[in-house]
């Protein structure tokens, strides 16, 4: 709190500030502040006419940080999750020198205000997006670490989610940089804070949970028992229960697992040929239907399967207690001899 | 290559010292052996009073360190939060007296253009994925405490989830104060994971004097104890070692 409070006064200017750069000598104009966090202040400011977003902190290191996954992101072909870098520079403000970089402006309602304003249909759709632009993220050996909803942002038209906020991402194998705790796998006690993928879509599990729950749940129980329930709730979540329990298990190890099985929830089980469109199948009914059918049909594979453990478990049983039985009386019978 | 360890102090605690040496003069002493001293003070509904902030902010300036005040709900965050930030800037000295050496006496990674930079930091944050890190917790449990300690135990177990992720090792160490019968009590020696904590912070016994300055104290020759077992740990190393030559 104390620090958020300094920091916030340090990289504090006014609308109309102008800010120069110390190497590249552009000129920035500031508009108004877009939102501050831990790691700085971003300001819509307007250079040569075109909009740009503008991120500033007194603590250079972690300026220099971001923009070295921004950079990264850019060698990433055809992955627009993050917005593109334009500058990097210092600004020798009255008050000291302060770091700053520029980006893409990324225009658009954040998530959660989207769907509220057009509806649920596009859940899946903006989830689908987000999977498959993380999965190309993990692929290039990158964890985003910090998603959440506020770091959503949907452009358009037509409809595109992107994410604002690359503090928090981190090379696979590292410890997480930065995290939230209500969309953390190791604040909910299920797995650790180890950059990899099923990190991630825990966080877009814990996403779509937020949709229901717009202002969140703190923690009682923690663990599954706890988000199970949360998800059972809520009807507009029961029909994805199944992939998001997955998810938040880690039972994915990639995004396009957890892709396809979204899809799959979104394919209408009852008319299979053609596929309907994705947002017409958000009708009640056959929601409903489908969760019985995902609740009917779990408990069943589970029950074979544990029947199948049970006969293997005997007859291993029977083999060893033939072996020994046999050894046994061959060695009475040696004994005898 | 910085391949030394960091040695940190995490104090928390939630007012004023009022018995014993100047913690102050402590942290600054710490400082000189080369660990560093954050502090974390914990606040409920009610806030902390001046004397107690200019303590807090003092103990981690002459520490070189972190401070941070904060709700108890949000001690989990913060204190993960603390001790990388304090990490981060423990290797960012280290990597700056290193640029100094190659580059000249002025010369820190500010003064790069922000290209080079990128670079310095892709070091830096292996060093801290990597780096060895020893972290002694020191809990004040005074009264006004008490009702704060299941949020403290909490905020220390994901301190460890948080920094075990990491691939480089970590020792902990819990030390609480005052204790039953001296000014300071061992709750937890050395060990790489906190989980063995769920049960000790139980059966403390609450008292009524703060002895934040004799607790640093102690703890730093908590450290010391440990160096010297280290060091005679490694110098038979050595000599195993030539022998095996």
């Amino acid at each position: 709190m104390m620090m958020n409070h300094t920091l916030k006064s340090q990289c504090k200017v006014g609308p109309g500030t102008i800010i120069s750069g110390k190497w590249h000598a552009n000129k920035y104009t500031v508009i108004k502040e877009l939102g501050f966090g831990a790691n700085g202040v971003v300001y819509l400011a307007k250079h040569k006419n075109t909009q740009v977003a503008l991120k500033m902190s007194d603590n250079g290191m972690s300026i220099t940080s971001e923009v070295n996954v921004l950079k990264s992101f850019a060698k990433v072909q055809g992955s627009p999750l993050g917005p593109s870098l334009l500058d990097v520079d210092d600004w020798k403000s009255n008050r000291g020198t302060i770091s700053f970089y520029v980006m893409e402006y990324i225009q658009g309602p954040d998530l959660l205000s989207f769907l509220q304003k057009k509806g649920r249909s596009w859940t899946t759709v903006l989830f689908l997006q987000l999977l498959s632009d993380l999965d190309k993220l993990h692929e290039n050996g990158w964890v985003f670490g910090d998603l959440k909803p506020e770091n959503l942002i949907v452009t358009g038209p037509p409809p595109k989610i992107r994410c604002i906020d690359v503090g928090g991402t981190t090379i696979q194998g590292r410890a997480i940089k930065e995290f939230t705790e209500f969309y953390d796998r190791g604040y909910w006690g299920l797995g650790s804070r180890r950059a990899e993928p099923s990190y991630d879509l825990f966080a877009a599990a814990m996403i779509m949970i937020s949709t229901a729950y717009p202002k969140r749940f703190t923690k009682t129980t923690g663990g599954v028992s706890q988000l199970r329930k949360a998800i059972q709730q809520k009807p507009e979540l029961l029909r994805f229960e199944k992939v998001i329990l997955k998810a938040l298990q880690g039972h994915y190890t990639n995004a396009k697992q957890m892709r396809a099985d979204l899809l799959d929830q979104m394919v209408d089980k009852r008319i299979s040929d053609p596929p309907l469109p994705p947002i017409k199948a958000t009708s009640p009914a056959s929601s409903q239907n489908s969760v019985k059918n995902a609740k009917a049909s779990q408990p069943m594979t589970r029950q074979t399967y544990r029947k199948k453990r049970k006969k293997s478990g005997w007859k291993e049983f029977l083999l060893i207690a033939v072996i020994l039985g046999i050894l046994y009386a061959w060695y009475t019978f040696n004994k005898l001899l | 290559m910085y391949t030394g360890k960091i040695r940190q102090i995490l104090l928390i605690t939630d007012g004023c010292s009022n018995q014993g040496d100047d913690p102050i003069a402590m942290a600054a002493l710490a400082k000189e052996q080369g660990i560093t001293v954050n502090v974390i003070g914990v606040m409920e509904q009610d806030v902390i009073d001046e004397k107690g902030m200019t303590e807090i902010e003092g103990i981690a300036l002459s520490g070189g360190g972190v401070s941070q005040i904060v709700y108890a709900q949000q001690l989990s965050h913060t204190v993960q939060m603390v001790t990388r930030k304090a990490m981060n800037q423990t290797i960012q000295g280290v990597v700056n007296s290193q640029l100094q050496q190659i580059l000249g006496r002025s010369q820190t990674m500010e003064d790069l253009p922000p290209e080079k930079r990128g670079e310095v930091m892709e070091v830096v944050d292996e060093l801290g994925e990597t780096v060895e890190l020893e972290v002694l917790i020191l809990v004040d449990t005074s009264a006004s405490m008490k009702h704060k300690l299941p949020t403290v135990k909490e905020a220390l177990l994901d301190l460890s989830l948080s920094l075990n992720a990491r691939t480089g090792e970590n020792q902990f160490s819990v030390y609480v104060f005052p204790g039953k019968k001296n000014d300071v009590e061992k709750l937890l020696d050395w060990t790489p994971k906190l989980q063995s904590l769920t049960n000790v912070f139980s059966q403390l016994s609450i008292g009524g004097i703060t002895p934040t300055g004799p607790a640093l104290r102690t703890a730093l020759s908590s450290f010391n104890q440990k160096q010297s077992l280290r060091s005679r740990l490694s110098r038979d190393d050595e000599s195993y070692f030539e022998e095996s030559m």
